[in-house]
C-alpha cells in the first residue's frame, strides 16, 4: 500500500474531492477530477463556485453505481425523494446557489477545512414533546424535532417538524449506506425496544413507561445533535429533509420483521463470515494501532458502562431504602416520650426525607449524563470498528481486481500465440477494463484510509469533549448535592443540640 | 436501690483516653475511682477473638491494683448469663451481651477477592483489597467497642459489680473453662425462650395497678418494635451506601486504566487523569458517608435494641412476680377457707410479695435510668452525626470544587 502524500496523490491522477466553502468565503479549491471509467464517460472541469453564502462547491460522486457492496449496504432502495448517486452528466452546468432538492452531491474535506471545523458550528437540536398517536397497537409516539440554526443552510432559522421513532431510524439507514462504506463515521441510532413500545402502546401511564419515553426522546436528542456535528452528514439532502419537511415518507423497510429487516440480518451475518476470512497485509501501523486502541477502548468503556449501570441501581435502592429509614424514624420519635428527643427524631426523619430525593436526583444525574453518553459511545465504536472493516473490504476488493487482471493478462499472453484476432481483441478489451478497475480499486482504498484519519482523529476529539462536558455538568450536580445536603445538616443540628 | 452516696448520675461519656484514642461510647456512664474496666487490647486470630481485659481498682477484694486477663466472647456470654440466672437480680436492668464477633462476611469477600485476582488489573486490586481490609478492622474495632461497654456498665452498676462472678471474670488468670453451650443446651434455650415469650404474652395481659409500670409496659413494647424496625431499615440503607461507594471505586480505577492506555495524547491523557481524581474523591464522599451513619446511628439503634430488650425483661420479671405474688394471695386465702396448710400458704405468700416488692423498688429506678441514658445517647449520638455529615459535606464541597476548577482550567 503506498502512502497517501498529496503530491502522490497529484501524480497518481486520483480523485480528489471538492472542498465546502465555510462562510468566511474561502474559494473552492478544486482539483481536476478523473471520474472512474466504470460509471460515467466525460471527464470534468474544475467547477468554481466562489459566491461566498454558497456553503458548497460541486464536486462528483466517486462511488460507481454498480459497486456491489452499495447493493449490499442499500436494503431499502434509495431513498425515494433523493437519489445519492449524481449522474455526472446533471452536474455539468455550474450551481450558483442550491436547492437541496435536487441532484446533490456530497463533498469532503481537505486539511484546511478540519482547522476551522467546530467553530462555525451554529445549530442546536431539542427533541421534545411526545403525544402518543393513534391507539392500540398501530399507536406510536410522535416527537417535536425543533431546529434552532444560523447557518444558511436551511431556509429559516428557526423551525420544528413532527416525526416519529421509524423516521429516526430511517434517516440513519439512508446516511449509514451512503457514507458508512467510504470510511465515514456515521452515528448509530437510538436502539428498538419491542418491549419498551408495546407498553406506550397499549397506555401503560406508569412510572416505568414514563421513563422509557424520557429515555427514548433524550437518546433521539443525542443522536440527531450528534449527527449535525458532523460536518458532512449536516450537510446531507436527508437530513436536511428529516429537519425541515414537514411530510416525510414512512420508512417501512425499518421495522424489525420486515424482509428488509431479515435482509439486513442476512447480510450482516455474511459480513461477519467475510470479515474472518480477510486477511490484509497492513503496511500502515497507523490503522493497526488505531485498531487496537479502539478493541481497547471498547472493553473498557463496556466495563465502564456496566460498572455505571450497577452504580444507578444501587443509588435509586439507596434512595427507597432512605425513605424507608426516614418513616421508620418518624414512627421511632412518635414512640419517643421525651419531648425534646422525639421532635429531633422527627426532624431526623425529615432530614433523610429530603436527601432521599436528593439521592434520586442523583440516580438520574448518575443514568442520564453517564450511563447514557457511555451506552452512545460504546454504540459508536462499533460504527468505528465498522469502518474500519469497510477499508479492508475496500482492500479486498482491490486486490480481487488484480488478481483478476493478472489472470487475464496471462491469458491475453497465451491467446497471443493463437490465431483469433476477435477473442485478442475481446482480453485486450477485457484487460483494458479491469486495469481501470484496478486502478480505482486502489484509488478507493487511499480514499477510504484518508477519510478514516480525518475521521478518526475528529472522533476523538469530540469524544474527550464530549466526555469532558459532561464531567463537569456531573461535577456542578455534586457541588449542588453537597450544599443542600449542609443546609439540611445545618438546621437539624440545633434540635440535636435541643435535647436536655 | 438507691445508689451508693457520692456517686451522682451524670452524663460523662466514658472515653477510654489513656489506653486507646478513638473509643466512644454510645452510651453513658459513670466512671468510678474505685473500679475501672477497659480492654486494652485484642487479637482476631482465625476463628476466635482474645480480648485483654484490663482493670484499675481500690477495690478491697481485689490481691492488686491494677490487672489485666485475657478473654473470649464465650466468657462474657458465661458472665451474662450468670447475671441473668441469677434471682437477686431479678429486679435490675441486666446490660445486653455483647453481639458476637462476626467477621465471616468480611472474609467471604476477601476470599472471593483472593479468587477474582485473575480477572482485575492491579491497581484495582489493591484498592479494593485496601478497602476490604479497612471493612475488617471497623468491623474488628466496633467489637472491642462493644465488649468493652459491655464491662463498663457492669462496673458502673451499684450492685452487679459486687457480684463475684464479675471478680472472678476480672481477675482470675486462668481460663474460665466455659465451653459455649452445646446441642442439647442451645435447644433447651431454645425452648426456654418459647415458653417465655409465650408466658410473656400471658402475663403482659394482666393490668398493673401502678400506673407509672403501666406506662412503662406499653411503651417499653412500642419502643421496641420501633427500635427494631428502624435498626433494619438504617443497616439496610448503609448497605446500599456501601454498594454505591463499591461502584464508584470500580469506575475509578476503570478511569485509571482508561487514562493510562489513553497515553498517546498527553493532554488526553491529563484529561483522564482528572477525571480519574473526580472520581476517588466522588468515592471517598460516599465512602465517609456510610462510615458516619453506621458509626453513630445504626450502632446506637443497635445497642438500643438490645437494652431496650433487657428492659422488657425486667418488666418481665416484675409481672411475673406480680403474677406469684397474686396467686400465692389466692393461695392463701383458699388455704385460709380450707383452714388448711395456712402457714405454707402464707410463708409463701410473704416471699411472693416481698420478692414482688423488692423488684418493683429496683425497677422504678432502672427505668428512669435507662431513659436517662437512652436520651443523652441518642442526643450525643446525633449532635455527633450531625457535626460529622457537616463536616464532612463542605469537605467534599471544597474537593469537588477543587477538582471543577481543574477539569475547567484545562480546556
Amino acid at each position: 500500500m503506498k502512502s497517501d502524500s498529496p503530491l502522490f496523490l497529484v501524480a497518481q491522477d486520483l480523485t480528489l474531492f471538492c472542498i465546502c466553502v465555510n462562510v468566511q468565503s474561502q474559494p473552492a479549491s478544486l482539483a481536476a477530477e478523473d471520474i472512474s471509467t466504470n460509471s460515467n464517460g466525460p471527464k470534468q472541469d474544475s467547477l468554481f463556485d466562489d459566491d461566498p453564502e454558497d456553503l458548497f462547491a460541486e464536486a462528483t460522486e466517486e462511488v460507481s453505481l454498480d459497486s456491489p457492496e452499495r447493493d449490499v449496504l442499500l436494503s431499502d432502495g434509495p431513498s425515494p425523494a433523493i437519489t445519492p448517486i449524481t449522474p455526472p452528466t446533471s452536474v455539468i452546468t455550474p450551481r450558483i446557489g442550491h436547492t437541496h432538492d435536487d441532484m446533490f452531491t456530497h463533498s469532503s474535506f481537505d486539511e484546511i477545512e478540519e482547522e476551522e471545523g467546530g467553530d462555525s458550528f451554529d445549530i442546536h437540536i431539542s427533541v421534545s414533546d411526545p403525544e402518543k398517536v393513534g391507539d392500540g397497537m398501530n399507536a406510536y409516539m410522535a416527537y417535536k424535532v425543533t431546529t434552532k440554526t444560523s447557518i444558511s443552510l436551511f431556509k429559516r432559522n428557526e423551525f420544528a417538524v413532527k416525526r416519529r421513532f421509524s423516521d429516526f431510524l430511517g434517516l440513519h439507514s439512508k446516511l449509514a449506506s451512503k457514507y458508512l462504506h467510504i470510511g465515514y463515521i456515521v452515528p448509530p441510532a437510538p436502539e428498538k425496544s419491542i418491549v419498551g413500545m408495546t407498553k406506550v402502546k397499549v397506555g401503560k401511564e406508569d412510572q416505568s413507561s414514563n421513563e422509557f419515553v424520557e429515555k427514548r426522546r433524550s437518546a433521539l436528542e443525542r443522536y440527531l445533535m450528534r449527527t449535525v456535528k458532523h460536518p458532512i452528514l449536516l450537510k446531507d439532502p436527508d437530513v436536511l429533509q428529516f429537519l425541515e419537511s414537514s411530510e416525510l415518507p414512512r420508512a417501512v423497510s425499518t421495522q424489525a420483521l420486515s424482509s428488509a429487516g431479515l435482509l439486513r440480518m442476512v447480510n450482516k451475518a455474511a459480513d461477519a463470515v467475510n470479515k474472518m476470512t480477510i486477511k490484509m497485509n497492513e503496511s500502515d501501523a497507523w490503522f493497526e494501532e488505531k485498531q487496537q486502541h479502539f478493541e481497547n477502548l471498547d472493553v473498557q468503556l463496556r466495563k465502564l458502562h456496566t460498572s455505571v449501570e450497577s452504580l444507578v441501581c444501587h443509588r435509586k435502592e439507596l434512595s427507597v431504602n432512605t425513605a424507608q429509614f426516614a418513616k421508620s424514624a418518624a414512627m421511632l420519635g412518635n414512640s419517643e416520650d421525651h419531648t425534646a428527643l422525639s421532635r429531633a427524631l422527627s426532624q431526623l426523619a425529615e432530614v433523610e426525607e429530603k436527601i432521599d430525593q436528593l439521592h434520586q436526583d442523583q440516580a438520574n444525574a448518575d443514568f442520564y449524563l453517564f450511563s447514557e453518553l457511555l451506552g452512545d459511545y460504546v454504540r459508536l465504536l462499533t460504527a468505528v470498528k465498522g469502518v474500519f472493516d469497510h477499508r479492508m473490504k475496500t482492500w479486498q476488493k482491490w486486490q480481487d481486481s488484480q488478481m483478476l487482471l493478472q489472470k487475464k493478462r496471462e491469458a491475453e499472453a497465451k491467446l497471443q500465440f493463437t490465431n483469433k484476432p476477435d477473442k485478442l481483441q475481446q482480453a485486450k478489451d477485457e484487460i483494458k477494463e479491469l486495469e481501470g478497475k484496478v486502478q480505482q480499486g486502489e484509488r478507493d482504498f487511499e480514499q477510504i484510509s484518508k477519510t478514516i484519519r480525518k475521521e478518526v482523529s475528529r472522533f476523538e476529539k469530540e469524544r474527550v469533549k464530549d466526555f469532558k462536558t459532561i464531567i463537569i455538568k456531573y461535577l456542578e450536580s455534586l457541588v449542588q448535592t453537597q450544599q443542600q445536603l449542609i443546609k439540611y445538616w445545618e438546621a437539624f443540628l440545633p434540635e440535636a443540640k435541643a435535647i436536655s | 436501690m438507691s445508689l451508693e452516696p457520692g456517686l451522682s448520675q451524670q452524663t460523662i461519656s466514658v472515653v477510654q483516653e489513656q489506653t486507646k484514642s478513638k473509643k466512644s461510647f454510645n452510651v453513658d456512664l459513670q466512671t468510678d475511682a474505685m473500679l475501672q474496666v477497659d480492654i486494652s487490647d485484642a487479637l482476631s486470630e482465625r476463628d476466635k477473638v482474645k480480648f485483654t481485659v484490663h482493670t484499675k481498682s481500690t477495690l478491697p477484694n481485689f490481691k492488686q491494683n491494677e490487672f489485666s486477663v485475657v478473654r473470649q466472647h464465650e466468657e462474657f456470654i458465661w458472665l451474662h448469663d450468670s447475671f441473668v440466672e441469677n434471682e437477686e437480680y431479678a429486679g435490675y436492668i441486666i446490660p445486653p451481651a455483647p453481639p458476637r464477633p462476626d467477621f465471616d462476611a468480611s472474609r467471604e469477600k476477601l476470599q472471593k477477592l483472593g479468587e477474582g485476582e485473575g480477572s482485575m488489573t492491579k491497581e484495582e486490586f489493591t484498592k479494593m483489597k485496601q478497602e476490604l481490609e479497612a471493612e475488617y478492622l471497623a468491623i474488628f474495632k466496633k467489637t472491642v467497642a462493644m465488649h468493652e461497654v459491655f464491662l463498663c456498665r457492669v462496673a458502673a452498676h451499684p450492685v452487679l459489680r459486687k457480684d463475684l462472678n464479675f471478680h472472678v471474670f476480672l481477675e482470675y488468670n486462668q481460663d474460665l473453662s466455659v465451653r459455649g453451650k452445646n446441642k442439647k443446651e442451645k435447644l433447651e434455650d431454645f425452648f426456654k425462650n418459647v415458653v417465655k415469650s409465650a408466658d410473656g404474652v400471658l402475663v403482659a395481659g394482666v393490668k398493673d395497678v401502678d400506673d407509672f409500670f403501666e406506662h412503662e409496659k406499653t411503651f417499653l413494647l412500642e419502643y421496641h418494635n420501633r427500635v427494631k424496625d428502624a435498626s433494619a431499615k438504617s443497616d439496610r440503607m448503609i448497605r446500599s451506601h456501601k454498594n454505591a461507594a463499591d461502584d464508584i471505586n470500580r469506575i475509578a480505577s476503570s478511569l485509571y486504566t482508561l487514562g493510562t492506555q489513553d497515553s498517546t495524547d498527553l493532554c488526553k491523557y491529563e484529561q483522564m487523569l482528572s477525571l480519574n481524581l473526580t472520581w476517588s474523591c466522588l468515592h471517598k464522599i460516599e465512602a465517609r458517608i456510610a462510615a458516619d451513619e453506621d458509626l453513630k446511628l445504626a450502632d446506637l439503634l443497635k445497642y438500643y435494641l438490645r437494652e431496650s430488650q433487657a428492659a422488657k425483661d425486667l418488666l418481665y420479671r416484675r409481672s411475673r412476680a406480680l403474677v406469684d405474688y397474686e396467686n400465692a394471695n389466692k393461695a392463701l386465702d383458699k388455704a385460709r377457707a380450707k383452714n388448711r396448710d395456712v402457714l405454707q400458704a402464707e410463708t409463701s405468700q410473704q416471699l411472693c410479695c416481698h420478692k414482688f416488692e423488692k423488684i418493683s423498688e429496683s425497677a422504678k429506678q432502672e427505668l428512669i435510668d435507662f431513659k436517662t441514658r437512652r436520651v443523652a445517647a441518642f442526643r450525643k449520638n446525633l449532635v455527633e452525626l450531625a457535626e460529622l455529615e457537616l463536616k464532612h459535606a463542605k469537605g467534599n464541597l471544597q474537593l469537588l470544587q477543587g477538582c471543577l476548577g481543574i477539569l475547567k482550567g484545562n480546556t
